[in-house]
């Protein structure tokens, strides 16, 4: 405030005083000097916060991920073993827990993967084809429909009977479920609050609440809310005959509590989103729709929809960076088990850091990373672009 | 312009209006029964609760004030007190600290020109790389820090003016917001590392500094998109009359971009209050936060369900009643930002 006063004295004093050949005094040319950094000034705090608490801690989770780190009374000592850490996870004593069990391929396996890599070998052709290659777009898309079919054939080996995910198929089952039903769920009500239909204003409002309850509640609560015998739904369980199973203690049980927290949790979120973009859509085309004839179905098919798809692709990429992160409702809601059934990745570094194995837990967090900004920028650059740039 | 506000263009038939409300009931239903159920629960004893589901109080069974009485003034009271306040000290502190930084940055994104030279970024990565490599050939650190900063300024003013190539706001921008894919747990052992070295784990400052970390991507990224709708005219004017850079955004910018402000302030607060995995790698007895506090309950004494109905209702109800009182600025604040994409 102070500064500003300052400069603005100057401005309106320097004339009078009529003194042009001393120039402006110390202070002015301090005043305007640090007027003209200000942009620097302002975007020095987060750089240096951004700098010093993600990209600094990332290198050095790099380098502690090629090491093995044991706590000694002197305190840290480093011992280099290369890609050791990746390799147990991958291919060593960790992968059953990390990638899964793989079942025997079945007739149909093959057939999803042959349909996946063909899409993606399809796609890559068309895109030589297509005459508008650059390095980095090539390079790209040559990670992508490796990436691809490498889940594909993950997915479909342990997924199948007899085979078990591991923390990897585990997380990306999670994230993709949840934004799916996510999205289906917020895109509905959404579609149904911008009727008019009476108590709107208590419909938003109590949409809204799941978002604002921590997770580790919602946990707790659906915990207790699936609770066999003494939970709110017991009646339907006792006539069902199941009152004294546990459906937590079946691994899809659990998966599925899991995914059905985590659904109820976000859901509020695309729903705001949408709904927002919903009310901001412009009323011509609609009413020249209506003019002509169209039914509802073919007003949303044909206006709505591409009208919200790039808000839609924006809400489901942030869903998707968040929901990658998830460790609190598989924690508390089934302890990542029965066994290790429910465990995401970050719950699975988190146990290794436990166990003490620091280099093993930075190496998971690294896939996790290369995981996660491998779909969101698929999806940001195949599925996002394609809408938004129509 | 025309917008439809809160409506669609043919009113809808009457069963159709029907089945659409009965939808929204159903959904509400479920969201609001398990927080009955909260409530429910959390005025039972532990028979009660143990002995199968009783639904409506005063009818099914008698309420009882026992669970709430023993978490808020019995002996779980310096329990409960302590994580409450640290809660509250570190999501209020790192929400504004991380909303000043924040708006800051975006701030100067949407009205300065910023033409970082990719070679300048380069050399900084290098220097960076060179400390490193010297730490672990056994340099002290303050040492190798220092040697690498000042190799990287006499670089900057000696060789940078030959580079050419340059980075644009919008690169600074993806940067910044592109941070919020990282994983807290992918960087949360060299935080923690860091903060032993320090001397800091287990206390507040540490989890604020962190949670302003995390949450600085957020901020930017809905600022940003907030600031550019905002009109640039009465700060052109502002400068025209002679007012400093910090003055106009000051008294200008903040109070024009409050809707922003408050839903952005909501949101990030809603994730410090919340947040449960940097608590649980930083914070050990002192500084635990109530995530950790409602999630330990379990490990201790199995599940008691009526004094964790308590917490969570306790630990609920502040945000809850705030999401209430603001959701009028969510609508106009956080989705401006939202919506453009």
């Amino acid at each position: 405030m102070s500064v500003g006063d300052q400069t603005q004295g100057s401005a309106q004093v320097g004339p009078n005083l009529e003194v042009p050949a001393s120039g402006p005094g110390l202070w002015e040319r301090l005043v305007d000097r640090l007027d003209r950094a200000a942009g620097s000034a302002f975007i020095l705090p987060a750089v240096l916060v951004i700098l010093c608490l993600s990209i600094f801690p990332l290198v050095i989770s790099l380098y502690i991920s090629l090491v093995r780190l044991q706590f000694v009374s002197s305190g840290i000592q480093l011992t280099f073993v290369g890609l050791d850490n990746y390799a147990k996870l991958l291919v060593g004593i960790d992968h059953v827990h990390f990638l899964g069990q793989a079942a025997p391929p079945s007739a149909i396996s093959w057939i999803v993967v042959g349909l996946v890599v063909g899409t993606a070998v399809v796609l890559f052709a068309r895109y030589l084809r297509g005459g508008r290659l650059s390095p980095g777009g090539l390079v790209g898309r040559i990670i992508v429909t490796v990436g691809l079919c490498t889940l594909a054939w993950l997915a479909v080996t342990t997924l199948a009977p007899g085979g078990r995910p591991g923390t990897l198929m585990v997380t990306l089952v999670y994230v993709f479920v949840d934004i799916t039903f996510q999205y289906i769920l917020g895109l509905g009500l959404a579609m149904l609050c911008v009727q008019h239909l009476p108590g709107q204003r208590f419909f938003r409002v109590v949409f809204l609440l799941p978002m604002m309850i921590t997770p580790v509640g919602v946990a707790y609560l659906f915990r207790m809310l699936a609770d066999t015998s003494i939970g709110p739904l017991y009646p339907i369980w006792s006539a069902l005959g199941l009152s004294n199973t546990s459906w937590v203690e079946n691994a899809w049980g659990a998966r599925a509590a899991v995914m059905i927290g985590d659904i109820w949790e976000w859901t509020p979120f695309i729903f705001i989103v949408l709904l927002a973009a919903l009310e901001s859509q412009s009323i011509e085309p609609l009413e020249a729709a209506v003019v002509d004839g169209a039914n509802r179905w073919q007003i949303f098919w044909e206006i709505t929809l591409p009208d919200i798809l790039p808000v839609s692709t924006t809400v489901v990429l942030i869903r998707m960076i968040e929901a990658f992160k998830i460790i609190d409702l598989p924690n508390v809601l089934t302890n990542g088990g029965p066994g290790t059934a429910t465990e995401s990745l970050t719950l699975h570094a988190y146990t290794i850091w436990r166990a003490l194995d620091i280099g093993g837990s930075a190496a998971v967090a690294y896939i996790l990373l290369l995981t996660s900004t491998f779909c969101c920028l698929a999806f940001a650059n195949l599925v996002r672009r394609r809408f938004v740039e129509g | 312009m025309f917008k439809r506000r809160g409506g669609s263009v043919s009113s809808l038939s009457g069963g159709c209006a029907i089945f659409s409300l009965l939808a929204l009931v159903i959904w509400a239903l479920a969201i609001l029964f398990p927080l009955y159920w909260l409530i429910v629960t959390s005025f039972k004893t532990p028979i009660e609760v143990g002995n199968g589901p009783f639904y409506v109080p005063f009818v099914d069974f008698k309420p009882t004030l026992d669970a709430w009485h023993y978490i808020l003034l019995g002996d779980l009271q310096r329990d409960t007190f302590r994580p409450y306040l640290n809660t509250i000290i570190v999501s209020i502190s790192s929400t504004v600290l991380a909303l000043a930084f924040g708006s800051t940055a975006a701030y100067a994104l949407t009205r300065f020109t910023f033409r970082p030279k990719l070679g300048a970024v380069g050399l900084f990565i290098g220097c960076l790389v060179l400390a490193i490599v010297a730490i672990y050939l056994g340099v002290p650190w303050l040492l190798a820090v220092a040697a690498g900063t000042a190799l990287f300024l006499i670089l900057l003013q000696t060789i940078a003016r030959r580079f050419t190539r340059s980075l644009g706001n919008n690169d600074i921008a993806f940067w910044m917001i592109s941070q919020r894919i990282l994983p807290p747990v992918a960087v949360v052992i060299p935080i923690y590392i860091l903060f032993q070295r320090l001397g800091m784990l287990d206390t507040r400052p540490a989890l604020i500094i962190t949670y302003v970390a995390a949450n600085l991507p957020i901020v930017v990224w809905l600022m940003r998109d907030y600031l550019q709708s905002v009109p640039i005219e009465l700060e052109e004017c502002a400068a025209i009359d002679g007012a400093s850079h910090y003055r106009t955004f000051w008294s200008i910018v903040l109070p024009l971009s409050m809707p922003g402000l408050v839903a952005t302030f909501l949101f990030v607060l809603v994730f410090a209050w919340n947040e449960y995995m940097y608590a649980l790698f930083l914070t050990s007895a002192h500084s635990q936060t109530l995530p950790l506090t409602i999630a330990a309950q379990n490990a201790t004494r199995g599940p008691q369900w009526w004094y964790m109905s308590v917490l969570i209702l306790i630990m609920i109800l502040p945000v809850i009643g705030m999401a209430i009182a603001l959701e009028r600025y969510i609508a106009r604040g956080l989705l401006v930002g939202a919506v453009k994409g």
